[in-house]
């Protein structure tokens, strides 16, 4: 399997406060990697890096072979990496189907489009000209993750996905993901539910303060490393 | 002079308010920007009108056509110009801290009006018409109002449409509303926000051109008129609501109904009537008479 | 012994006091010297300048006096109280026509006249908070104009104070030029004094740490039991205050106001430009734009529009490449601090 994105002792810096201590992250083409871990440990820090919010030294991240570390926001998204933010930000002046043409901005090329988005979540297409937040939390997850399809990205990122949901909305979200992944895309989830982590994920890699505390197969890891790992004990 | 006649001048007197504010709407709604400039730019462009009618005299249509085409060249000029003001200059003020671009604005506007005093001395100027500023049109009922400004109120009202249609269908509206609800969110689906920004400066600009012509049309135009202006923008959009350019459109026709009714009562208390009940409007109903609600 | 053990021993030594706060430097001590070397020399100018002399300079520190005063006020309101305000004239003028007012028809002594004038401006900045915290940001700060507008056109429409074309102040009229140029010229060092130790204080107590804390984030400030509001309307009341102090003194000076200097927005451009020069937020600031600002207005105010188009380059300057003002760019590059309000953390 291909080497899709890598990271090298990424650090992160909000101001003087450090928040990521070197970070060595890989995923390849095809993969689900899941990233758990407490609150404060880096995991949402580590995504805003990846996508250009958080600015890195240009080696510490390379994707598809490409150092990228550092790049604005907008040419990584044109690179192929594409956020479904942590708490959906979605853009509250826009209707749900402004919201998803936004994400074509970066016109790239790919399977992804406006009707493919509707049959995969046929509530928004019932919605499309309302107001994108005036849909319940489910449905505002949903469009954001159309819209972050919308850029025909080579790897997802999905910045905890259940926030705020219940349970069987987030389980109708998860369900969505194989059929996001068939064309061979790649997903890194952010996922504060562990076993929901552990189902969806090949890979899971747990942080703890800024660091990676544990990582492997999601199959082989077992409970009590998970849990060592997770609280840092 | 009726009732009537008052809400008839007032209302006309708006639309040309209405002009002064849309480019001040604009420029809030999409980058949070007080440009305390707005009214210094307009009589920028009133005075530019006026020195490229006087420098292209003999090739210019005679008569009254002169002053439109002169207003026409005028405004791509004014679009590049509001274009490179704000990616060179303005941008570098943006932020959550209102005050850096507060003092660049104060700042331009000293500048504007200080250069405008040693090139053209503080002599008002005005724009010939030939006339166009006295004709006047008969209207149902007896009334009578200038053709003028008429034509003013009219394009006030095409202006405020185009930019709403702008906003509201466009590729390019779509941008400004993403960029302005979230700035970082934007940028991560590709947009580059400094380029975004130096765009609706530029269509900013373009009413405020407008707005400078018609002005030096209407009436005289001096160096010192801008914080006058200003002031009149300012009330049109904080009467109106913010978020919605039919909303400033309604602040500035009430602006400009208030304003006549001072008027009338006493020449000297116009202005202060117009003041007073925007102060009084601020008090009841802060956030104006159309707001567009943001959840 | 090296260094680090030496310093270790002494952390043993001295195991209460690891680490303390500091509150002056060594910059601030001098500097104080010289302020009131520099105090009592202006004091007793009137006994060792010439007199000729003299006059004029007594004339001319009373305007720098006032300057001053304002764009301390303004600083305090906008870089303290991040409440940037474009309409602090309505009450410059406000002191000016209240104390001409109480001079001229209620036959009060017109020095006595000036601090009541400025309480007759904090008395007036209540209401208008009222109308004036409606709006935030940028949109505030024009909103202020429109009132110190509504001020205007509302006192020149007065005839007892001469309408738009003002009125003198008949008060001074039996008192000798010397004697009421010496005295406007104490009044005036003493109100400066008087705003310098005022704000100083003001800002090291646990007022100041609040204003701080609202400056940098409202909620968080609220969240810990702030009296955001309250605090606001103090500083609003007493930028007022200060504001007023300065119109009624400006015109004691004058002897002749008018709606359109009283109200003028100048007062806040020149108060805006000395403070974003000097550098917003820092007590120093104020005092070194002021005189840049005079230098400036010595040398060059012959070329009158050229004068004032060069001012407003210079503020755009400033603001987009020195953000901190020129004071705070060198307190940065070279750690000067005079009026010591920040506590360095020595551990």
């Amino acid at each position: 399997m291909t080497r899709l994105l890598e990271t090298t002792g990424l650090v992160a810096f909000y101001g003087d406060a450090q928040a990521l201590f070197g970070i060595d992250f890989e995923l390849s083409a095809g993969e689900i990697v899941a990233v758990i871990g407490a609150n404060g440990a880096g995991k949402s820090t580590f995504m805003k890096s990846l996508t250009g919010l958080v600015k890195s030294e240009r080696e510490q991240i390379r994707f598809g072979g490409a150092a990228i570390g550092g790049l604005p926001p907008a040419e990584i998204v044109r690179r192929g990496i594409a956020l479904v933010p942590e708490g959906r930000r979605l853009f509250a002046s826009l209707s749900v189907e402004e919201n998803l043409k936004m994400g074509a901005t970066a016109k790239r090329r790919g399977p992804w489009h406006l009707e493919r988005i509707y049959r995969l979540f046929p509530i928004l297409a019932d919605k499309r000209a309302e107001p994108a937040t005036a849909l319940s939390g489910g449905q505002q997850q949903m469009v954001a993750i159309g819209r972050a399809l919308m850029s025909n990205p080579s790897l997802l990122l999905c910045d905890e996905l259940s926030l705020g949901l219940a349970p069987i909305v987030i389980k109708e979200i998860y369900d969505a993901l194989p059929a996001i992944c068939a064309e061979g895309m790649s997903i890194a989830v952010v996922e504060q539910d562990v076993s929901m982590a552990r189902q969806v994920s090949h890979r899971v890699y747990c942080f703890q303060e800024g660091r990676v505390s544990l990582h492997g197969q999601s199959a082989e890891l077992t409970r009590e490393q998970i849990s060592l790992a997770y609280f840092g004990i | 002079m009726s009732l009537l006649e008052i809400l008839l001048q007032g209302l006309l007197l708006g639309g040309l308010y209405a002009l002064f504010a849309l480019g001040q709407s604009l420029l809030f709604g999409v980058m949070r920007l007080t440009n305390t400039a707005q009214g210094d730019f307009i009589v920028l462009a009133a005075f530019a009108a006026i020195a490229g009618l006087a420098a292209l005299g003999p090739l210019l249509p005679a008569g009254r056509a002169a002053p439109f085409v002169v207003g026409a060249l005028l405004l791509p000029i004014s679009f590049g110009f509001g274009y490179a003001l704000q990616r060179w200059v303005l941008n570098g003020t943006l932020g959550r801290d209102p005050l850096p671009s507060l003092v660049v604005t104060f700042g331009l506007s000293i500048v504007i009006q200080n250069l405008l005093l040693e090139v053209f001395s503080a002599d008002p100027r005005s724009i010939e018409t030939e006339g166009l500023n006295t004709a006047s049109v008969a209207l149902p009922g007896g009334l009578a109002a200038g053709v003028l400004p008429v034509g003013i109120f009219a394009v006030a009202v095409a202006a405020t449409a185009v930019l709403q249609w702008l906003f509201a269908r466009t590729a390019v509206g779509r941008s400004f509303r993403a960029v302005s609800d979230d700035k970082e969110i934007a940028e991560l689906m590709g947009l580059d926000a400094r380029k975004v920004y130096a765009l609706a400066t530029a269509i900013a600009f373009v009413p405020i051109a407008v707005a400078g012509v018609l002005q030096a049309m209407r009436t005289t135009v001096s160096p010192a008129d801008g914080p006058v202006l200003l002031l009149f923008a300012f009330e049109a959009v904080i009467m109106g609501g913010m978020g919605s350019f039919w909303g400033t459109l309604a602040g500035a026709l009430l602006l400009g109904v208030t304003q006549q009714i001072g008027f009338r009562l006493d020449p000297g208390w116009g202005i202060w009537f117009g003041h007073i009940v925007f102060l009084a409007l601020l008090v009841v109903r802060p956030q104006g008479l159309f707001p567009k609600t943001r959840s | 012994m090296n260094a680090s053990a030496a310093h270790a021993s002494s952390r043993e030594r001295d195991g209460s006091d690891l680490a303390h706060v500091e509150r002056s430097t060594r910059t601030s001590h001098a500097a104080l010297v010289t302020g009131l070397v520099l105090v009592a020399l202006a004091a007793t100018l009137p006994a060792w300048a010439p007199a000729e002399v003299a006059s004029s300079w007594m004339r001319e520190l009373v305007e720098i006096a006032c300057y001053f005063i304002f764009a301390m006020m303004w600083n305090l309101l906008a870089g303290y109280g991040g409440m940037v305000s474009i309409g602090q004239q309505a009450f410059f003028g406000i002191g000016g026509y209240v104390m001409l007012a109480l001079g001229n028809f209620a036959g009060v002594n017109a020095f006595v006249a000036v601090p009541l004038g400025a309480l007759a401006a904090a008395a007036v900045a209540v209401p208008v908070s009222f109308i004036a915290f409606r709006l935030a940001g940028g949109y505030f700060a024009i909103g202020t104009w429109v009132i110190a507008d509504v001020f205007r056109l509302s006192v020149a429409n007065v005839s007892a104070v001469g309408g738009g074309s003002g009125t003198s102040l008949t008060a001074l009229r039996g008192i000798e030029k010397a004697t009421r140029e010496t005295a406007t010229f104490w009044m005036a060092l003493a109100c400066v004094i008087a705003s310098i130790a005022f704000v100083y204080l003001f800002l090291r107590s646990k007022n100041g740490l609040a204003l701080l804390a609202i400056r940098d984030n409202e909620v968080a400030a609220e969240s810990q039991g702030i009296d955001v509001r309250g605090m606001k309307l103090a500083v609003y009341v007493v930028a007022a205050f200060g504001c007023g102090l300065a119109g009624a003194l400006y015109f004691v000076g004058n002897l002749r106001i008018s709606p359109d200097a009283a109200f003028s927005v100048n007062w806040t451009a020149f108060a805006i430009f000395m403070v974003v020069i000097g550098g917003i937020g820092r007590i120093e600031g104020p005092i070194v734009g002021v005189l840049i600002f005079w230098a400036l207005n010595k040398l060059f105010s012959d070329y009158g529009t050229w004068y004032l188009l060069g001012l407003g380059g210079l503020a755009i300057v400033v603001t987009i490449f020195f953000k901190q003002g020129l004071w705070g760019w060198a307190q940065q590059r070279f750690g000067w601090s005079v009026f010591s309000t920040q506590r360095r953390l020595r551990l």
